[in-house]
């Protein structure tokens, strides 16, 4: 293979990370003013990345990019497959929500957004996309922590904030073990199986039975990419991060890294170690039920509206954990089934955090007090019919589109023959229904507080509209073609 | 004769150590900083003796990868306390301490 091939596979990379060291010289050059310009100009890389991608091209037969663009790339370090272009458009997705809601919130805050927060983005979002790309330790590990080098910057992007800065302390300090403990797991890993090629790591695990040190590998790796995805044990940085960070870094931090980990998560544990899937399951299925449990019950006495959605967002993964937990070898439904369940996750939690963004005082201050919320639907009729939908969604109630996610869950668990594990998951959904309709019933019944400023912005505003519609009854009609999607990027990892 | 297993036990008996710093140490995050450079390190060592053991060159271009990243990771970390002190006027561990619930 030539070394153009190579590069053409990896063409949303290269888009991404070229495109961020320009931007970052505009930014640098041109000041503060160029935030906005420079924010655009993300989002159309990023757009451009997920057509490059998704293989549109050589469906759009451009001359440059008429030959095939996905493959193994650079010795097996690297492959774009559809697992990998599924992921990466819903991340680039999600990256650039983040970026549009970015400016209008720093401006509120009295201050200007400095141009980086857009090139930080990218250069997050080129490492996620090396994270869903990932065919070797070595480019895990590199995607992994430029993701998170990134992200300990945006965390503390307030630099005179004292929370911001907390929040950035905290992530930093916890990431950084997080990834010393999946580095100290891949050495193992790669000590007992001489490789750090996940086909060539599946062979040496599927031959004989798993060795102490390669158990022990995949104990701590797997470790480290729990903490990313915040699956409990390793959440407790989540809330502190969520409420500290600013808002528009928060909505990032809930969505692109949550489904780049959990790509990361299957990549390992079904490409490398797939083989070996009685071993990792169980340590699957005690995650996901301790976070769907503890997502559910330390969410009801919340005060803060981001803590409550970071606890959400534990909740949240646990069931996306019982779908891995009931893959099966030659069987791609529960892969399937996560990849589907966080599309439809990511698509509520960021409609979820723009209606959060909308939340501010007469002052235009934001504030982030559920009480602030009482009577919302008096003042603001839609931003409190969109939240409700929001709410409703995610508690999984039947008509809209969150019960669709949980239910094909359950289905891929019930049929591997785990359905202990989906009845303790219906059971605690339930449980975790009582705060999100705490809320709704926050918002229609109870006296108004204060009303917010109005929604100025009618990007944001039509970006909520446009995931409230995703998840209303009328997503349904997108299901054929998620399903279709889902089972594609499923298979191409068996 | 220094066989591989020596040079495992030093490099678990760091990333233990590197551990519990960042556990039981309630004085300064400076301290947590050189904790986590300790566990990246026992990672290094690990590498390095696997990579020699095995006649496999990939363990050390990974020790040098890593090597690469904690330097970017410390100056991260470095940089993120400076401004939380600049904030905070501390660096005590126990007063990070304002975001709970």
């Amino acid at each position: 293979m030539d070394y153009a091939q190579n590069l053409l596979i990896t063409l949303p990379e290269l888009i991404l990370s070229i495109g961020a060291i320009a931007l970052m010289m505009v930014a640098a050059f041109a000041g503060d003013g160029s935030t906005r310009t420079v924010g655009w100009i993300a989002v159309v890389l990023l757009v451009l990345a997920g057509i490059a991608a998704t293989h549109a091209p050589a469906s759009l037969n451009l001359p440059i990019l008429g030959f095939e663009n996905w493959g193994s790339a650079f010795g097996g370090l690297y492959k774009a497959d559809a697992f990998s272009a599924f992921s990466k458009v819903l991340i680039y997705g999600s990256a650039a929500v983040a970026i549009i809601a970015g400016p209008d919130f720093f401006e509120r805050r009295g201050g200007r957004l400095r141009a980086e927060y857009p090139v930080l983005i990218l250069l997050s979002s080129v490492g996620m996309g090396m994270m869903v790309s990932a065919s070797d330790l070595l480019t895990l590990y590199v995607g992994l922590e430029l993701q998170s080098l990134a992200g300990y910057v945006l965390a503390s992007f307030m630099r005179r904030d004292a929370r911001s800065a907390e929040a950035g302390l905290k992530y930093f300090v916890l990431g950084a073990l997080a990834s010393g403990i999946l580095l100290y797991g891949i050495t193992l890993l790669y000590g007992f199986t001489g490789t750090t090629q996940f086909d060539t790591l599946a062979t040496i695990v599927g031959a004989g039975p798993l060795s102490t040190g390669m158990l022990f590998g995949l104990v701590f790796a797997l470790a480290g990419i729990a903490f990313k995805i915040s699956a409990v044990p390793f959440h407790m940085w989540t809330p502190d991060v969520y409420e500290g960070a600013p808002t528009p870094v928060t909505t990032f931090f809930a969505s692109a890294p949550k489904m780049a980990a959990m790509g990361l998560m299957i990549r390992l544990a079904v490409e490398a170690m797939g083989p070996a899937y009685e071993s990792w399951r169980q340590i699957v299925i005690f995650s996901a039920l301790a976070s769907i449990v503890l997502g559910a019950v330390a969410a009801i006495g919340q005060k803060s509206i981001k803590r409550l959605l970071a606890y959400s967002t534990i909740n949240n993964i646990g069931f996306a954990l019982i779908g891995l937990a009931a893959v099966q070898p030659g069987r791609p439904d529960g892969v399937a089934s996560v990849m589907t369940y966080m599309a439809i996750y990511l698509v509520m939690t960021v409609g979820s955090f723009l209606v959060v963004l909308q939340m501010r005082d007469s002052e235009g201050n934001n504030v982030e007090t559920i009480a602030s919320l009482s009577g919302l639907s008096r003042n603001h009729p839609g931003l409190a019919a969109a939240f409700a939908i929001f709410m409703f969604s995610l508690a999984g109630v039947p008509p809209l589109l969150g019960f669709w996610a949980k239910f094909v869950v359950f289905d891929a668990a019930v049929k591997a023959g785990l359905w202990p594990l989906a009845a303790i998951g219906i059971a605690a959904s339930v449980i975790s229904a009582f705060y999100y309709l705490m809320i709704v019933k926050t918002m229609y019944f109870d006296e108004p507080a204060p009303a917010y400023h109005r929604v100025e912005s009618r990007i944001e505003g039509g970006l909520i509209a446009a995931t409230a519609l995703a998840v209303s009854p009328l997503g349904y009609f997108l299901i054929p073609a998620l399903g279709l999607f889902s089972t594609q990027a499923a298979q191409a990892l068996f | 004769m220094i066989g591989l297993e020596h040079y495992l036990v030093v490099s678990a008996i760091l990333f233990v150590m590197g551990v519990l710093g960042i556990f039981l140490n309630r004085k300064n995050v400076i301290i947590i900083l050189m904790a986590i450079e300790l566990i990246l390190l026992s990672v290094n060592i690990n590498l390095v003796a696997f990579s020699a053991y095995l006649h496999d060159l990939v363990g050390q271009v990974f020790a040098m990868f890593v090597l690469t990243v904690a330097a970017g990771e410390a100056a991260i970390g470095l940089a993120i306390l400076v401004i939380y002190f600049r904030n905070r006027g501390t660096i005590a561990v126990d007063d990070v301490d304002r975001l709970r619930g």
